[in-house]
């Protein structure tokens, strides 16, 4: 049974201007120890998934339909109460932007041992100690837990997050873009310590970023959204060897290639699809330069090319082979 | 290890409340007033309750009397110093009641929201628009006067305004992203507004207080001085309300009457003067560079 399962996830938010497709059908796996990347342009619904296995959506959203199942328990049919209990313990977010989710007027390591005092019948004494165990195990000095956050510099403000998320000992880490406010220096140091951590806490890791390169050196799989699906997915080498969506394609070459010579990114003309409002048939057709009649009324339906590699495009063949 | 931080960091405010000119005034003036309530009555040669003869009714300041005596041949100063302690007392305990409830309201009020923010905050607009001394005076009719009245009576009319700054700040605190954080990691709502909100807006409470205390001694004074006030203490308030009931102002003993009034006019300056400084202090905004 696989660690976490999401089967045709469907998250609408309900706004003044209708009903807000954020993630319309999206599914994927993750195993023990396996790290899973979501990428996809602003807006394709990377965050409101994460949010939606953590069950932490605002008020305005909703689990319209699928199932996620946590070795093998649907946990969109738990009450809130049994989800605050399981939240930390089983799935942890390491939040978007740490500079902003500590408390300016808490010590670090308060802010620690606090959710490790909230879930487990432990003193904040006992807390802080295990507060100072974490610091070390992401690589810290144990003293700074009395610092208070404007003390520390980015990177170990990162740090402090990833520290959290992992007070309860989590089954799932999340990382919502856990390095995008860094610098690439920090930002290697930070995902080598991710990808370090994952392997000896034998932990699942869902990394949601907009940078492909990243996930080419962190992740094991890869999950491409667009438009509130997962496109296509995949290991790593599937994705970026034996591309079969037009989408992923061009995502791929809008980093710019060492080994190529100087070629301008090209990007990818048009605007990700209004949700509100989806196009019929495949969501990628406005944009996709192979695009046929068949794109604007038929949603394609993921197709398998081998036992991990899925994609949901009329043409994946014609991709795979360059045409 | 947390203490020395703390100790660190109460040093860094003590050091700029020093630097600062309005605050250091304030804060000597209050002190020495504190020093008095505290020590003076052990100085003094004369009890309150020492009352003279005949001919020791109103008599001018004189080496045996620094300040003359009253209607009733007591020392002026004698009961100025036991005054002292309990108009402190009274601005004090008030003080504390309104900003418990200010915070209290304006906390919850602020971080609930809707229904909860509405009908809090019209119950405070209305302790906001209501006349404070005629409200204060119909109180402290109904209850009876006695001290602890007069500080209930001060206490719970006092409290709107901060509640509303409160609020206001609590608004903005309960957005910030750490508040998600912790209601992610699993924190209750009394778990956040005591560990998250409160410390945030503990500043501003804190300059709050020091203003509130000082209406809450000239509410003192006033009620006291309208025969409002406990007639068994000895406040400021008491003191000028005697005094202008024996008709001292027209008999021109200004010993009787001028200390009291010069003595709340300086603790509620000096309250004054810390609370601006404070604000000073602890909002950057207003730092001069």
């Amino acid at each position: 049974m696989p660690l976490l399962e999401v089967k045709n996830l469907k998250t609408y938010f309900d706004t003044s201007s209708g009903e807000y497709k954020a993630v319309d059908g999206a599914g994927f796996e993750l195993d023990y120890g396996e790290a899973l990347g979501l990428v996809g342009e602003s807006g394709c619904g990377k965050t409101t998934c994460a949010l939606s296995i953590a069950k932490l959506l605002p008020k305005e959203g909703r689990v319209a339909g699928g199932e996620i199942l946590m070795e093998g328990i649907d946990i969109l049919k738990l009450s809130d109460d049994e989800i605050r209990a399981k939240r930390w313990k089983e799935v942890s977010i390491i939040f978007q932007g740490a500079m902003n989710a500590l408390n300016p007027v808490m010590m670090v390591g308060d802010q620690i041992a606090e959710a490790i005092v909230l879930h487990e019948k432990v003193r904040r004494e006992e807390a802080l100690r295990r507060a100072g165990d974490l610091f070390e195990l992401v690589e810290m000095p144990r003293k700074r837990i009395v610092n208070y956050p404007h003390e520390f510099s980015g990177g170990m403000k990162q740090r402090a997050m990833i520290a959290m998320a992992l007070a309860c000992n989590p089954k799932i880490v999340i990382g919502d873009e856990p390095t995008t406010a860094l610098d690439v220096m920090v930002q290697a140091q930070i995902l080598n310590l991710l990808e370090k951590l994952r392997h000896e806490l034998n932990m699942g890791l869902i990394l949601i970023t907009h940078d492909l390169s990243i996930l080419g050196e962190t992740c094991d799989k890869i999950a491409v959204m667009y438009g509130g699906k997962v496109v296509e997915t995949g290991t790593v080498k599937d994705i970026f060897e034996h591309t079969a969506h037009p989408y992923t394609e061009r995502l791929i070459s809008c980093f710019p290639n060492i080994s190529k010579g100087k070629v301008i990114p090209e990007g990818i003309k048009g605007t990700p699809p209004n949700m509100f409002d989806p196009p019929a048939g495949c969501s990628f057709h406005p944009r996709c330069h192979m695009a046929k009649e068949v794109c604007r009324y038929m949603e394609p339906d993921a197709e398998k090319i081998s036992e991990k590699h899925l994609s949901a495009c009329h043409f994946f063949r014609e991709v795979m082979n360059g045409e | 290890m947390h203490w020395s931080l703390r100790k660190k960091r109460i040093l860094k405010f003590l050091f700029a409340v020093r630097k600062n000119k309005m605050a250091l005034t304030g804060a000597v003036v209050l002190a020495a007033f504190i020093l008095i309530a505290i020590f003076g009555p052990v100085f003094m040669p004369f009890s309150t309750l020492d009352f003279g003869e005949v001919e020791d009714i109103l008599n001018p300041p004189s080496p045996k009397h620094l300040l003359g005596t009253d209607d009733m041949g007591r020392d002026v100063l004698a009961n100025l110093i036991s005054g002292a302690r309990i108009s402190l007392m009274i601005g004090g305990v008030a003080t504390a009641i309104s900003m418990g409830i200010g915070t209290l309201i304006g906390i919850v009020s602020g971080y609930f929201g809707k229904a909860v923010d509405n009908a809090l905050m019209r119950f405070t607009d209305f302790f906001l628009v209501i006349p404070w001394l005629p409200l204060m005076m119909v109180l402290a009719a109904i209850l009876g006067t006695s001290l602890w009245n007069i500080i209930f009576v001060i206490g719970i009319t006092g409290w709107a305004g901060t509640a509303r700054v409160v609020r206001s700040q609590t608004l903005s605190v309960k957005e910030r992203q750490y508040v998600e954080r912790a209601i992610s990691v699993g924190a209750g709502s009394g778990h956040i507004m005591a560990r998250h909100i409160l410390p945030n807006v503990f500043p501003l409470v804190f300059a709050n207080t020091v203003l509130v205390a000082a209406v809450a001694i000239v509410s003192e004074t006033t009620l006291s001085f309208l025969g409002l006030g406990d007639p068994t203490t000895a406040s400021w308030g008491m003191m000028l309300h005697y005094a202008f009931e024996s008709g001292s102002t027209s008999a021109g003993a200004y010993w009787y009457y001028l200390p009291p009034g010069i003595c709340v006019v300086l603790v509620v300056l000096s309250f004054t003067l810390l609370g601006y400084a404070f604000d000073e202090i602890m909002n950057p905004k207003l730092r001069k560079r």
